[in-house]
């Protein structure tokens, strides 16, 4: 552990780029192979399935603080991370001494292995007497690192593009071969490290391919040349994923990398007809009455615990192909789209309705593209998608060759309402808003945002907000309701969840309106306006 | 507020009526009793200032060239109208002050900013029995409790010398008043090596070296030539990061010196890459530690985190309230 946490600190303590990758891969050399396939897998921010939650953490602390509860919740809010003000709070040792006082230093694998894991099998009492042991006998940093690695997710500020790099630089490996190896499911462990280093990486029968991802457009065409060199189609609003075919198995993959294969039977029905050693890149979709449905659909899809029969009768779905990035157990990535892409319609030709390929947008001319982008919201998509017709199947968000021409989004103005502390790097900030627009003479909330504020603005509505509070919920306050501002969304759907009724798809904001009073934000009737006219509205 | 209150706040700053004077004033008035000579406490255009000896070279730096002061030793009562006042040490920055008012049987004190940690800068705070403590809350909240001084040092020391070895600089950010002499003075005990100061630490270093404190041999930092920099330690006010002055350092690391850098979350924000918690601040224990010494049956918060610790102490049984003052949170 102490290994892990000097790499934690040289890695948060540093802003250079260079730097970090110096850190990870001077650890990868150096460490057990076991710790090294756990350092990895925590880095590049992959989760154990929790078993504590931070509410549980947050009563333990409660009770190990000595402070009283609305204390410990402000100092928690203000602190804005959970596992950072249990170290905070709780009185801590030097560092773990074993019986005779000597400092103990467990290996990272073990603090999995032998330490959290087992906490799943536990009684609460069980699991409660070993964290809060920990929490006592811990020094503060590595308290700090047990919470986090409890609570899953571990902020250092690498991405998992720098993990490869140092991983590539530590091995002597090509990235794409790393990448590869570190998509879809794996177990931390000796052997997956042993795999890495020999380069045989993690290839299981199912192993999905690291997604293309495309770049935003800001809508000038000329710098792409041609209309001809590119092949445009819409940019669906559901589930990227990946159907893999292999060793007589489908399994659907998400982008999430996550194994979504049970949540749609129909679509791992439909790809048992295809051959063996195919991978197909493509977009989970509700589908209904030939027109795909909002989003909101498809997430009931994915929410509940058990598909039944009206479910599955209610919320069909399709699964619209992008791309072919294996073909008869072939890697056709390197290949041009063009060539993936006519061998993608050969193959799914009359394959019935579940399976389909992504049509391409007629017309010639960037003018008739633009026209066609206009229709997008009627037809329940985003906007284009621009492919290079030669372009090879990339990684990751390679900017060139994908791009993302989105529709704008709809705007509103609301009335800031509520604020409450942010998260990370904006703790101690009022930096999480709640905004309302006018319902008669009330106003009553439609939207929570966090982002499109610059440091500057969010520094000086912090201090408005403190100096403006009518009361206290908690961390939560509410303020005097003269702010305004300028918010986009990209979608409305109906809500039996939200007092307004409607929930917002992604808003975000746009703009404080310091011109504007309050009196002349937005009212609930203009919102459900734009739902009963958004094409179909939930 | 109650009407025989010592102290209250009007729109100029926090005003004693029975001796006429005002104490740290955020607007000008005729005689203002100043607390130390960081800016927020310490505003031009009043007539008269009192203050601590000590700290008087600080302040006549800080003030218009025609601004009255008036020094006054620690300890030395001095007669405003019916009330009595003594200045006492803070142990906030040097010649930081409490100020002392007596009134019939009735004692109040103003604590202006303090701190409760050894500092080799200053003069140690003094403990004052009193009726009423007014007090600063700056870090009042649990999290924020300090590691001792010396260990802050060795940090920073550690971190020089690694980076030295890496061949890139290490910029220090600390306020220039206080703070940087405060390191400049802590890290004499562990090394001899020169430091390179930002203009507005370097004429503030000049002042506390006229009064025999020992801290580390400076220079200005625009002695070298650009890119000569690559294994010094140069100490430079928050307000210099960023800015096209940063340039001459070539490769460098930054670090930043506050009580802020106790929450990760606030040094990630503000981009450095290390944070020292080194604070002239009292800690959540130091203030209540503070609290209790005083003996005070009432504890008023200027500024800081004044509502938990508001609350706090009411559901202690303890009688607070928080004063609306316009001093800041910065260091």
């Amino acid at each position: 552990m102490r290994r892990f946490a000097e790499l934690f600190e040289s890695l948060d303590t540093t802003t250079s780029t260079r730097a970090k990758i110096d850190a990870m891969s001077g650890y990868f050399r150096s460490a057990p192979p076991e710790d090294a396939a756990w350092a990895v897998y925590v880095l590049i921010g992959r989760r154990l399935k929790r078993s504590v939650g931070p509410a549980q953490l947050k009563t333990w602390l409660l009770e190990e603080s000595h402070l009283p509860d609305w204390l410990v919740e402000e100092t928690v809010g203000s602190v804005g991370d959970l596992a950072e003000s249990i170290a905070l709070l709780v009185p801590s040792a030097v560092g773990a001494v074993d019986a005779g006082g000597a400092a103990v230093d467990l290996p990272l694998s073990e603090w999995f292995e032998s330490r959290i894991l087992p906490l799943a099998d536990q009684s609460v009492e069980e699991r409660r007497r070993h964290i809060v042991d920990w929490w006592h006998a811990l020094s503060y940093r590595e308290c700090f690192l047990v919470n986090k690695l409890l609570t899953g997710a571990l902020r250092v500020g690498v991405s998992r593009s720098l993990v490869t790099r140092a991983l590539a630089e530590a091995l002597d490996q090509p990235r794409v071969q790393i990448e590869r190896a570190l998509i879809g499911a794996w177990n931390p462990s000796a052997g997956f490290w042993e795999a890495l280093t020999l380069n045989q990486g993690n290839l299981h029968v199912a192993q999905p391919y690291p997604f293309f991802l495309a770049s935003p457009l800001d809508g000038d065409m000329q710098r792409l040349g041609e209309r001809g060199r590119w092949a445009a189609e819409w940019k669906w609003d559901g589930i990227r994923g990946q159907i893999v075919r292999r060793g007589g198995v489908a399994t659907l993959w998400s982008r999430g990398e996550e194994v979504i294969t049970d949540r749609f039977p129909e679509i791992i029905a439909a790809a048992a007809a295809l051959p063996d050693g195919t991978v197909l890149d493509g977009e989970v979709l509700a589908w209904r009455d030939d027109r795909v449905l909002p989003f909101a659909h498809l997430q009931q899809r994915i929410g509940r615990r058990k598909l039944n029969a009206k479910l599955l009768r209610e919320i069909p779905v399709r699964f619209v192909a992008y791309d072919l990035l294996e073909c008869s157990g072939v890697d056709w990535r390197p290949r041009p789209l063009r060539e993936r892409r006519a061998a993608l319609q050969d193959l799914l030709f009359g394959g019935g309705e579940v399976l389909t390929v992504s049509p391409l947008i007629p017309g010639a001319t960037w003018d008739a593209l633009a026209v066609a982008r206009g229709e997008a919201r009627g037809r329940g998509v985003e906007g284009v998608m621009l492919k290079d017709w030669d372009s090879p199947y990339g990684t990751g968000r390679q900017r060139g060759a994908w791009w993302k021409w989105k529709v704008e989004p709809f705007v509103f103005d609301g009335v800031l309402l509520y604020a409450a502390p942010g998260h990370g790097r904006r703790s101690n900030l009022y930096t999480d808003y709640t905004f309302g627009v006018w319902n008669g003479a009330t106003l009553v909330p439609v939207a929570k945002a966090y982002s499109g504020l610059t440091d500057l603005e969010i520094q000086s509505l912090d201090r408005w907000i403190r100096s403006h509070t009518k009361e206290k919920f908690g961390t939560v306050r509410s303020v005097e309701p003269c702010q305004v501002f300028e918010l986009a969304y990209e979608g409305i759907a109906s809500s039996g969840r939200h007092k307004s009724g409607i929930a917002l798809r992604f808003p975000r904001i746009l703009r404080w309106r310091i011109d504007k009073p309050a009196a002349e934000a937005d009212s609930l009737a203009n919102l459900e306006q734009v739902l009963a006219s958004s094409a179909h509205g939930a | 507020m109650d009407a025989t209150d010592l102290i209250c706040v009007t729109a100029a700053g926090l005003y004693c009526a029975v001796g006429d004077f005002h104490i740290d004033p955020w607007r000008p008035v005729k005689r203002a009793l100043i607390t130390h000579a960081h800016g927020d406490h310490l505003r031009a255009g009043s007539e008269r200032y009192y203050l601590a000896e000590s700290g008087a070279a600080l302040a006549r730096q800080r003030l218009p060239p025609d601004a009255a002061l008036v020094p006054l030793a620690y300890g030395e009562p001095v007669h405003f109208g019916t009330a009595c006042v003594t200045l006492h040490p803070a142990g906030h920055i040097l010649g930081s002050s409490q100020i002392q008012i007596q009134h019939g049987d009735r004692t109040w004190v103003v604590s202006g900013d303090y701190k409760r940690d050894a500092d080799p800068t200053c003069e140690p705070f003094a403990v004052l029995p009193c009726d009423v403590f007014i007090s600063e809350a700056t870090f009042a909240l649990p999290a924020y409790q300090w590691t001792d001084t010396p260990r802050v040092a060795r940090e920073i020391l550690h971190w020089w010398v690694t980076n030295r070895a890496r061949g890139c600089a290490s910029v220090l950010f600390a306020y220039s008043l206080g703070k940087a002499q405060r390191v400049l003075a802590e890290l004499a005990r562990l090394t001899d090596d020169r430091v390179y100061v930002h203009g507005a630490v370097a004429s503030m270093v000049d002042i506390y070296r006229q009064r025999g404190i020992a801290m580390l041999p400076t220079k200005p930092a625009a002695s070298l030539e650009a890119g000569a920099y690559a294994e010094a330690l140069i100490v430079a006010p928050p307000s210099a990061a960023g800015s096209p002055w940063m340039r001459r350092f070539g490769e460098h690391r930054t670090g930043f010196c506050s009580g802020w850098m106790r929450v990760r979350g606030d040094r990630r924000r503000r981009g450095y890459d290390r944070g020292f918690v080194l604070s002239d601040h009292a800690d959540w224990p130091s203030l209540l530690r503070t609290f209790r010494e005083t003996g005070a049956g009432r504890i008023l918060l200027t500024h800081g985190y004044t509502d938990a610790m508001c609350r706090y102490l009411r559901e202690q049984g303890v009688d607070a309230a928080p004063l609306r003052t316009e001093y800041g949170a910065e260091e």
